[in-house]
Formats: C-alpha cells, structure tokens, sequence
C-alpha cells in the first residue's frame, strides 16, 4: 500500500458525556478515493470536522503525508493540504465565482492582483482537472452542480492536496453526479487523495478505492472496495442484515382519489415553479414524482396540502374539489382525509422544541378527541403518543422528551405515526427518508407500501431516485415546473435521468 | 447531523445559571461602586436592608413586585408567539382608563369588592384595545410589532396628558389628575400578610392586587400548557411554518395573543391606582412597562420565573430608593446602571457563562447530562 496521506490514530472525542468518535483508526493512502460511510450519528462528520478543524479532539494523533500534524483551525488544515466540500455549500451567493475563489484568501488590501493572478490560477485548474467554470458568472445564478465544482475549484486553488467531499450527490442529478466522479477520479490521477463522506452505497462501490465504516462513534471495518458487496456494507453500518430492496406485490389501483387539473402555481419571489401539472392519484397505488430537487415538486406538494395558493387549476380530493386559490385551510383538509407528511420536518412537520407528545397531535390538536373544553386531554395525548412510539419503534420510547432529542430517523417516524395513525383516504409524502439511516428507511418503506396495500391513495415526492423507482407503481418525473413523462417502475434510471434533466421525452423514451 | 450535547439537570438551568448570571452583574455593578469611590459592600448592604430589611420595605418592594408580575407576564405571553410586544408601557398607562371609568362612576355605589372586578374587566378590556390594533396591523398588514407597539406607546402617553389635563380634571383642580376615589374605589392593603411573619408595617401601598397578580400567573401557567390556544400560540412562536402546516390561522392567533398581552398589561394599571394612590396621576406606570421586558427575558417567559424575576426588581427598585438616599453619591442613575447589568447578564448574555457549566457537569456527573436522551440506537 502506498504511503498515506492521512492517518489518525486513537481519536477520541466526547460531547459532554456523549462519545461521538471513540479510538478511531484510520489510514487513507495517497492517491486513493476513500468513502467513509456510516448511518446518521455514527461520528462521520464529527470525524471530518476533527480532520478540518473545526473542532479538537480529546486525544489521538493526526498525520498528514506521514508528518504529524496538530490542527486547530481550518486555517491548519488549509495549511497541511487539506480542503472540504461541504454539504452545504460555503459560498457567498452574489459574488462571482473569482470572488469566491479568493475569499479568505484575498491578500492585499486591493483585489487588482489577487484577482488576476486567481484568474489565470483558475484557468490552469480548469485545463488540468475539466472544471470548466465560468469565472465571472454569479454564484446564485449557477446550477447546484457547477457550483459545486466552484467548492472544489476553491479547495484546489488553495492547494489541497486532500479533498473532503461530504455528502456530495445530495443535490445532483445523476448525470451531474457522474460528471462529478469522472472529476474526482481526474484529481485521483493527477495524484491527489479524496475522501468521499456518504451515505450511498452505490456511489461507494462505484468510484471508491477503500471503504470505512463508522457505526456508533467507532470506525467497525475498512474494507478494499472491491472485495466487498453492498449487502456486507450495509450489515456493517447498521449491525445487523437490512433488507435493500422493497418487497411489494402487484397494486390493485381503484377508485380516484386525488386529481390536479392544469396546476399553476407561483412562489413568494413571483417565479412560476408548478406549471400546468395535471394528474390522478387512485386508491390502492403509490405515484412517485422524481426530479432534481428546486423543479418545483415542493410547490407541488405544499399547494396540494394546502400551505400555498395556486394562480389556477384545479384539485380533486375524494370527488370534492378545493379551493386552491387560499381558502382551504390545511386543518380542513386533514379533516376531508388527506394527511400530509413536510419535506422539512425540522420547521414544518415538527416543532423541535416541544416534548413529543405535543407533537405527535400537531394539526390534529383541535379535534374532539384530543380535548377536555378548552383544555388539551394531555393523558389521553401522552398515552396514545406511548402507544405509537412502541408501534413505529420510535426510540428512545419516552413521549416527555423533548422532540429535538430524537436521532432524524425517529423524528421522522414521529411525522409518519402522526399522519398514518389518523387513518387518511390520501396520503402525500415529501421526502420521507431524507437524512435517515438505512435501519428506519427499511421501516419506512414498508409502512408506505402497507398504506398502499390498504387501499389509501399515496403521493410520493422524493429527490432520491432509488426511492421513487423502488415505490412507486407510476413515476411522474417533473422538469421546470412540468411534468416532462411518466414511466412504470421498471423505467431504467438512464431513462429517468434523462427525464429529470430536461432531455425532450420522446428521446428519452428510446 | 445534530452536534451531541450535554444538557444540564433542570435545577440547574433554571436556578443556577440566572444565580451565576445574577452574581456576576452584581459584581460589576460593585466595579462600578467602586468607581464612585463609595464602598460597593456598603452599598450592597444598604440596597438588600433597603428591600426586604423591614416589614415595611418588603411590602414596598412586593408592591412593586405586583406591577412587574403583570407587565412580565404580558411580553411572556406574546413571547410564546414569538412577538416582541414592547408596549406593556402604554396599554397599562391607557389601562388607566378603564380603571378611571368604573372607579370615577361607581366608587360611591358599590363597595369595593363589587368595582374590583369590574375594574379588572375594564383595565383588562382598555389594554386589550391597546394593543389589538397593533396586532391587527401586525396580522393583515404585516407592520412590524415591535415598531408599532412603540409608537403606540407615545400616543397612550398623549393621550392621557390630554385626557388628565383637558377632560376628566375637576374643575378647578391644578393637578393634572382624576379627583380622589371614594371608599368604593380603594382597594384593602395586604399588610397583615407581612404582619403575619411578626413585622411591624406603618403603612404602605402594597394591596390585594398582588393576589391577583399570583392568580393571573397561574392563569398565564394554564393558557400556556395546557390549552388548545396556548398550544397553537406556541406553535406559532417556535415555527410559523408548522403552524400554517398545522391549520393554525396565523392572523387570528396573533391577534388573540396581543389582546391578551394587552389585558395583562393594562391590569397593571390596578396595583397603583386602585390599590395605591386611589386616583389617576400623570406618569403613574413610571416604567414598569419596560421593566416587564427584563422580567419576561429573566423569568424566561415562564410564570414561575416571571415572580422571583419580578421580586428582584421590585427589590431593586425599593432597595435602590433607599440606597440612593443614604449615599447621595449613587444616584438614582446609578440604580438603572445596576439594573441594566442584571438585564445584560441575566437576559441578553444569558448563555454566557452556559458553556462552561455544561462541560463542568459533564465531567463532574456524566449521567446528569442527558446521555440517555442522545444516544438513542440508530433507527
């Protein structure tokens, strides 16, 4: 094996008497593409963060090209050859990419010659990488993609030699995504180490060198990524065997449940984000819509729920129609049967700040049942919360702590037990397992399929391709705002891909 | 990814944290004693003997206090709603009304215990008025609470000047003040329940309101927690989007919560008028709408800190009264120095000094910090 680049030995750190990485070992070789996986809360990004600074650890040693290393700040980590791509992008949205580039690294007190010396900077690592950008368009006005390579293009220029990507693919379509790796197998080539941070099993098999696996705060294995299989993979993060595909059998669609005639609908800035988008949603199936995310599947779903208006169009819900010109408020939806479950649960599914209980009837806190006049039946709220978190296996099974508390996966649990507990006609799903470990998908899944079985109506908006196609008994892929084709679940993901970036359907279907 | 976290015992957060915040204003405020060139032991010992020393200066400051506790719970209410109601000051001093109305007009009808709910019905309803209108505005028009609320403050402040000056003055009175209430328009004092504790009280302004003061913060408790209204008025206040998610109508609860806001507010009016002076003077709120801002930030909101929050200032202001009479160095500006450094430390820097207690527990008693709540296996 060659010579590493990175190598941590015995990291430990705690948070308070939380121990977020315990006694990690870890040797990256230079000029590898290393995935690090691990379920949310297994310490991957606490780990990372420790490798660029933002936090020390307890104790343990870092070595960087085989020098030991002490880094405080990213400024450390800059110095040592170290850059990371955030999740979430670090960029100021109305500079331009040069800008960008030199921020942090501006120089004097006049731009003139750190601008131009950045240019022609900018213009090698483009030859040498195929990071064409273009250095004075403005960042907002970039596709998430491109401005992801401004990411890289930024870490490069500062001379990393190692670069953290975490999380990349979050926010791509999978053609950008494959544009991504053919990048980041470029940088392999031209000798620098990449460390890929994800919870895609697919993105590690395929671009990946060595795989670590991080459950609970220890690293559990390196593997050689092509001696092991998704199915090894899968068992070491979680701990046990996960089911990766979704058993379902036939649907048997039946009557209409939701209808969306000619939807228009505009967002707060004016810009039309749901264009004309007409279609059913029967009994007994689950319709999936796929699309990059920001082609307004969010509008989407909101307008159906009733959070947003419409400028026209038309939705059926059960043979009643609704007025989506603002009137319908979403209590009374729920009241006709529709249950939603947010995108964001973090603002919209949830008030992080109440105990669980309190959320386990949000929305549902005016009907008869869950009061005693004006007051709330809080025993009758918390014992029926108990109930629910024994049945969606919610843990910790404490309906007084505070919501806050709860890992992703059972804040989402949380949402779905709400929303399927009050027995709903139709069900509309945004994103269901967003930033959920592999263990709760699994659950998920299967109470969605269950919810189809039973002969509900299910709406699935989901930015996860293997999600939709796995789910859905109809995908509808959505472009700018359209619906550009709708597919059975056995279209193959090059087809839906083409979909979902733009390609003309008819092309597409070929 | 949510960043682990040691959380601290409750005991802890809600009583050592704002003792340590507490301490450390005091201790700044001693500097600036010092500064003076006075002995900050000294003047610490005459502040605390001048607030709760005598039977008498301890109902002084629970009259005080009773003010406090009213125009606390009236910005914690509309905190819950995430609204900034700075005008506690004018919907009490326009309260003022309401109390002026029942007590001017009944006080030589029905004896006390019949105006005294009256009165709170019409300080309540004059306050509610109060601040409605900034709250509709808030809800259909989207002008800003905090704006609006000020500037409602000044307008309450004109508004009584004229009316005290121009419409309910006796005729021939130079004082810019309501004629004095009968007997039907006083309320009893509360001195036998200082009394009780064996200290002898000469006379004083503290009265009954102080009991009702208690009552509307435990009403405040009830709202809050326990009602369907109180649910939705948190709702809104930690995350508006949830509540449009929900089905809360977001025009119809802030109103609702300003009106109730307001009521608190203008009750205050009560403790001073009724209970006190028994008429209606210029200026009578002298304050207490802005102290009701730090009590709500110190007691967080929450009625169980908004009484202790509310004695201490009440304490500051009595203790302060008697300290800048004893050491005419400390004037009556240094006392609102010293309160604005327990602002500062116990409101706006409040989480100062919490990082380190955090560590400090962690490492002392790692079970105490929560470590059940966040390591709860995957899923």
């Amino acid at each position: 094996m060659a010579e590493a680049a990175i190598e941590l030995v015995g990291i430990n750190k705690s948070f308070g008497a939380v121990r977020a990485n315990r006694n990690i070992d870890l040797n990256i070789p230079k000029g590898t593409i290393h995935g690090i996986i691990g379920e949310n809360g297994a310490g991957k990004s606490t780990l990372m963060s420790i490798l660029y600074g933002f936090y020390q650890a307890d104790s343990g040693s870092i070595s960087v090209d085989g020098k030991p290393t002490t880094i405080h700040t990213p400024n450390d980590a800059i110095a040592a050859g170290i850059g990371m791509v955030h999740q979430h992008f670090m960029l100021v949205e109305n500079f331009t990419v040069l800008e960008n580039i030199i921020l942090g690294a501006e120089g004097e007190a006049l731009l003139g010659s750190s601008i131009a010396k950045a240019r022609s900077e900018l213009e090698r690592l483009e030859r040498d990488y195929g990071l064409e950008v273009d250095p004075d368009a403005i960042i907002e006005e970039l596709p998430v993609g491109l401005q992801q390579r401004v990411e890289i293009l930024k870490a490069l220029y500062r001379g990393a030699d190692i670069l953290i990507l975490d999380e990349p693919t979050g926010v791509l379509t999978p053609a950008e995504a494959d544009h991504l790796f053919r990048i980041l197998a470029q940088l392999k080539e031209e000798g620098k180490t990449v460390v890929l941070i994800t919870h895609k099993l697919r993105e590690i098999m395929a671009i990946t060198d060595n795989v670590s696996v991080m459950r609970q705060g220890e690293m559990v294995a390196t593997r050689k990524t092509a001696e092991t299989t998704v199915e090894e993979l899968a068992e070491l993060m979680v701990g046990r065997r996960v089911l990766l595909r979704v058993e379902k059998g036939e649907a048997k669609p039946g009557d209409f449940k939701l209808s969306v005639k000619g939807l228009t609908v505009k967002d707060s800035r004016g810009v039309t984000m749901v264009k004309d988008v007409s279609f059913d949603v029967r009994a007994g199936e689950i319709v999936g819509i796929a699309g990059v995310a920001g082609n307004g599947q969010s509008e989407l779903l909101e307008t159906i729920a009733g959070i947003r208006t419409a400028e026209a169009g038309k939705v059926t819900l059960l043979g009643e129609e609704i007025d989506v010109s603002g009137a319908t408020d979403p209590g009374d939806l729920r009241d006709r049967g529709l249950a939603h479950v947010p995108e964001d649960r973090h603002h919209v599914g949830l008030v992080l700040q109440f105990e669980e209980n309190e959320n386990s009837v949000l929305g549902y806190h005016d009907e008869p049942q869950y009061l005693k006049g004006p007051f709330l039946d809080r025993e009758k709220i918390v014992a029926e919360a108990g109930e629910n978190m024994k049945k969606y296996d919610i843990r910790p099974a404490n309906p007084m702590l505070k919501t806050a508390n709860f890992s992703g996966g059972n804040q989402q649990k949380i949402v779905l037990a709400r929303e399927m507990e009050q027995d709903p006609e139709v069900l509309i799903v945004g994103q269901p397992t967003r930033g959920v470990d592999v263990g709760a998908i699994e659950f998920i899944h299967k109470r969605l399929i269950d919810m189809r079985d039973q002969g509900k109506a299910v709406l699935l908006i989901s930015v996860e391709l293997d999600e939709v196609r796995s789910l859905s008994d109809r995908i509808l892929v959505m472009f700018d705002g359209r619906i550009v084709g709708e597919r059975g679940p056995d279209a193959t993901e090059g087809e839906l891909g083409l979909l979902m970036a733009g390609v003309e359907s008819k092309e597409a279907a070929e | 990814m949510s960043a682990p976290y040691a959380k601290l015992p409750g005991w802890a957060d809600y009583g050592l944290i704002p003792v340590i915040n507490l301490l450390v204003a005091f201790l700044v405020a001693g500097l600036v004693v010092m500064l003076v060139g006075e002995n900050p032991l000294r003047a610490a010992g005459i502040l605390v003997e001048g607030a709760f020393g005598r039977g008498q200066s301890i109902a002084y400051t629970l009259y005080y206090a009773t003010s406090f506790i009213f125009t606390g719970l009236a910005v914690a209410v509309a905190f819950h709603c995430g609204l900034f109601n700075i005008g506690g000051e004018g919907q009490a001093y326009i309260g003022g009304i309401g109390v002026a109305i029942v007590c001017l007009s009944l006080d030589g009808v029905f004896p006390w215990w019949i105006n005294f709910p009256l009165a709170i019905l019409g300080a309540g309803a004059v306050g509610a008025f109060w601040a409605f209108i900034p709250g509709i505005l808030q809800a259909k028009r989207g002008s800003h609470i905090v704006i609006t609320t000020i500037m409602f403050n000044f307008i309450a402040a004109s508004v009584m000047v004229y009316l005290l000056v121009d419409v309910i003055k006796p005729a021939g009175s130079m004082a810019p003040q309501t004629r004095t209430f009968l007997e039907g328009g006083q309320l009893p004092k509360l001195n036998w329940l200082i009394e009780m504790f064996g200290l002898p009280i000469r006379s004083s302004p503290f009265n009954i309101t102080f009991l009702l003061a208690l009552v509307c913060a435990w009403l405040v408790w009830l709202l809050i927690w326990r009602t369907k209204l109180g649910y939705e008025i948190r709702t809104q206040g930690h995350s508006p989007k949830a509540a449009r998610y929900a089905g809360i109508g977001e025009a119809r609860i802030i109103v609702i919560t300003m009106i109730i806001s307001g009521a608190l507010a203008g009750m205050m009016a009560l403790n001073p008028i009724m209970g006190d002076q028994h008429r209606v003077q210029l200026d009578f709120v002298t304050g207490a709408g802005f102290v009701g801002i730090a009590v709500a930030l110190m007691g967080r909101s929450h009625p169980v800190g908004i009484i202790p929050a509310a004695i201490l200032f009440g304490a500051l202001y009595q203790g302060g009264a008697e300290l800048s009479f004893e050491i005419p160095t400390i004037s009556r500006d240094m006392i609102v120095i010293i309160q604005g450094l327990v602002i500062l430390f116990a409101g706006a820097l409040e989480h100062m000094f919490r990082p380190q207690i955090q560590t400090l527990f962690a490492t002392l008693r790692p079970r105490s910090a929560g470590v059940e709540a966040t390591s709860g296996e995957g899923a």
